[in-house]
């Protein structure tokens, strides 16, 4: 049985890392770059290993927490016993946060292990690229931190306090070449745009202490997580309505759902490692994580459900159209996130968090390992832009087969993890349908499940399309191909490396490919295999087991199947000439390649006009003309009665001596003749 | 009669005030200037010869005659001609610089204080 220390160590060993190589090891050892990513890996490690002994402590409590009581951190409001609440802080190890410990630590560790060869090419190139190596592998240790701290969090203070972190820390890795100016520009914008999400949170957390006397008449508190969670169906409808779409909302940024989905393109101007960080465990998780976490809260109100689910789906629909057309193979794999990401809400807008968490999982090893295999393409052509790729399986055979691997797990084909998950997804959607028909709930569910049908279809489509255009066919060339004014200032003497990558990279690469194939078809079974129960993944949430539908999964996979013979037939086969379809279909691609304008709307629209002409320009004038107007009314008058009073003194003995006289007079008047 | 004296007083002081304040020749002012002083000898004489110190008719040590015979305004109204003669010669000397310096008799060209 895990102790409670053990627990802090998860979140500990990281951050101690992460600082341990950005005070210590990073002023001297930039030729010891050894040293640092020795320590990070080693505390990762540790985290990993307390982390799977917490899972192993959990998992004989039937889906309970192991009861650590939380500690006083500070009052609020005087005495305890009269009214005031307590902040408290602690560990939460429940089935849930044990589980995404486990995933974090893991990818994390593998991630790192990759850093290691992939970051050592870049730390040293000759052509400019500079790396500073300890200051990757601390904030890498940092960013999981933050992450591990987020979901060990017993209330939401704790909860948010992380959560900003990871928002820190992703800011931190994405612009980590923050001499390109378009990687700046992505950090920022991931950072601004998922503030904008925890906006919402924060408004939330508001609204919960605003409401606290609901919680401190029950003896709650209106902060920590298992208090919100067991009082949820007990509290006022607007109280758990507000908070909920607050939470959601956060959610949203963090998770890049519709409409706050444009900063996880941008964000692949990050390091490829940390692309495949943030996309498999840490930071896009964060969002499911959370409504999985507060799921009772959500629950205790459908309306939100169904926005959650709603939200999802046309989230998972949106993203996959976008990723068709995406030429740059990073930005295809953040779409499919985007889009998977829908999945886990659908999951989770139709009351199955079992089944979103089932999910994360197996997206968490077969997204990483996409990313980390772009990586390596990347090593090789040292270009991101698949249309100056092709035929790369010839020297790349071990990425080549992963890549497939981990292609045919996201696109659902059985009997990959993606497969499985994906099927849960659909059936959960699809039941509930059938459960309430007529209702909110009912239609949302119908609704969603054809949604995520048709990104089914798409998501084989777009994910056959990158594995054709990067491997197969004919090789274009490489970075060597690419215009000087399409590539970034340190790319301009790179050379194309025709090679498979080292075996640091190939090794986590190789770990994850085993994961993409067995993790959905052994954690949640149909059937007993030996010494994993059926469905073991649902009854350590707690949670029924779900039925494979045969007619869901033949559905799907034939969608699956159409989409990956159409994207041979085009990009494989040349069967279609794409440049001589009608005019209208041109039309279509543009507007998919422009995201449908959406960061244009946000970017020009929203903020050039409505912010910088409409709220700006407005402050600026309140800002010109009212407030410094005030200030230079005051300088005006006494300027001005100065100059008044000045004008009395004219020199004129005549004058001065009729202004006694009739000061004189009026004294006397008063004192004498009025008296 | 006290009053009879003090109204001629106050008429001289108003003339005297009425010429200082609005002639503007620096002559003119000047005798302006005495007319005032002179309003005010009128009205020292006046008192000193109608009215007794209420502290010396208290104490009952001074008869009516002794009473008729103090001095103490008249003293007073020969120091005021004393310091008014002072004063017209510091004036008639003012007088001669502004004529040195301006050229004019004018009060009103005498305005270097202003600045």
């Amino acid at each position: 049985m895990i102790n409670e220390a053990a627990v802090w160590a998860i979140v500990g060993l990281p951050l101690l890392g992460g600082f341990l190589i950005i005070a210590v090891l990073r002023p001297w050892t930039r030729s010891l770059w050894q040293a640092s990513a020795s320590v990070g890996i080693v505390a990762i490690g540790g985290a990993f290993a307390l982390s799977l002994w917490a899972l192993n402590s959990v998992r004989g409590h039937h889906g309970e927490s192991i009861g650590f009581s939380p500690h006083s951190w500070f009052t609020v409001g005087g005495d305890v016993t009269q009214g005031a609440f307590e902040l408290t802080i602690g560990v939460l190890l429940d089935p849930l946060s044990a589980m995404m410990a486990v995933v974090i630590t893991g990818v994390s560790l593998l991630v790192q292990v990759y850093s290691l060869g992939y970051m050592r090419k870049a730390a040293n190139a000759e052509d400019g690229a500079f790396v500073d190596y300890p200051r990757y592998f601390a904030y890498m240790s940092f960013f999981t931190a933050a992450m591990l701290g987020l979901v060990l969090a017993y209330n939401l203070i704790q909860a948010f306090l992380f959560w900003e972190l990871v928002g820190l820390f992703s800011y931190l890795l994405i612009g980590f070449w923050f001499h390109r100016p378009a990687a700046a520009a992505a950090a920022k914008k991931a950072f601004i745009v998922t503030r904008i999400g925890d906006f919402g949170f924060m408004l939330a957390l508001m609204w919960l202490f605003s409401h606290r006397g609901e919680f401190l008449v029950r003896g709650q508190n209106p902060f920590e997580i298992p208090d919100i969670n067991s009082a949820a169906p007990l509290l006022s409808a607007s109280l758990v309505t507000w908070a909920a779409l607050g939470l959601f909302a956060g959610a949203v940024g963090k998770s890049a759902q519709f409409p706050l989905n444009t900063w996880l393109p941008d964000a692949m101007e990050g390091p490829t490692p940390v692309s495949s960080l943030i996309h498999a465990a840490t930071m896009v998780a964060a969002g499911v994580f959370l409504v999985a976490r507060m799921f009772p809260l959500f629950e205790a109100s459908s309306w939100v459900l169904n926005v959650v689910a709603l939200t999802g789906g046309v989230t998972a629909v949106i993203a996959a159209t976008m990723a068709l057309v995406t030429n740059d193979i990073k930005r295809v794999l953040a779409f499919s996130t985007v889009s998977q990401l829908g999945y886990m809400f659908i999951a989770l807008g139709v009351g199955a968090p079992g089944v979103a968490l089932f999910h994360l999982l197996n997206h968490a090893f077969f997204k990483c390992l996409l990313f980390l295999s772009a990586g390596s393409v990347h090593h090789s052509v040292q270009t991101f832009d698949m249309r100056y790729m092709g035929g790369l399986r010839a020297w790349m055979p071990v990425t080549y087969g992963l890549t497939v691997i981990a292609g045919l797990s996201l696109a659902g084909v059985f009997p990959l993890a993606g497969f499985w998950s994906k099927d849960e997804v659909l059936a959960a959607a699809w039941s509930i349908s059938q459960l309430t028909p007529g209702t909110g709930a009912g239609v949302v569910g119908q609704a969603t499940f054809w949604l995520a049908l048709v990104a089914a279809g798409m998501t084989a489509f777009y994910v056959f399309r990158l594995i054709i255009l990067t491997f197969h066919g004919e090789f274009r060339g490489g970075i060597e191909a690419v215009p000087m004014a399409d590539r970034a200032a340190d790319e301009a003497h790179s050379h194309v490396h025709k090679g498979e990558s080292p075996l640091s990279m190939l090794v986590p690469m190789s770990v994850l490919g085993l994961m993409a194939i067995g993790s959905g078809a052994v954690l949640n079974s149909v059937i007993e295999l030996g010494p994993v129960p059926a469905h073991w993944f649902s009854h350590f949430f707690n949670e029924p087991s779900p039925e494979l539908v045969v007619w869901i999964a033949g559905l799907s996979m034939t969608l699956v199947l159409g989409g990956i013979t159409l994207a041979v037939a085009i990009y494989g086969m040349k069967w279609f000439d794409l440049a001589r379809m009608p005019k209208q279909w041109h039309m279509l691609n543009r507007v998919l390649d422009q995201r449908y304008y959406m960061d244009y709307f946000y970017e020009t629209l929203v903020v050039r006009r409505a912010l910088f002409k409409g709220v700006f320009l407005a402050s600026d004038w309140i800002d010109r003309k009212v407030v410094d107007g005030t200030v230079d009314l005051v300088g005006w008058a006494g300027r001005n009665t100065g100059k008044f009073v000045g004008q009395l003194q004219s020199g004129q003995v005549q004058a001065y001596g009729i202004a006694v006289s009739v000061g004189v007079i009026t004294l006397l008047w008063t004192y004498l003749v009025r008296s | 009669m006290l009053e009879r004296l003090l109204i001629l007083s106050a008429i001289l002081f108003c003339i005297g005030l009425y010429g200082a304040l609005s002639r503007r020749h620096v002559i003119a002012v000047l005798i302006s200037v005495e007319i005032m002083f002179n309003a005010v000898n009128v009205a020292l004489v006046a008192f000193s010869r109608y009215v007794t110190p209420a502290a010396l008719r208290a104490a009952g040590e001074v008869t009516p005659i002794a009473e008729s015979t103090l001095l103490a305004g008249q003293s007073f109204a020969v120091f005021v001609i004393v310091v008014a003669a002072a004063e017209v010669a510091l004036g008639l000397a003012l007088v001669i610089a502004m004529v040195r310096t301006k050229d004019s008799v004018d009060v009103t060209e005498a305005s270097l204080m202003r600045r």
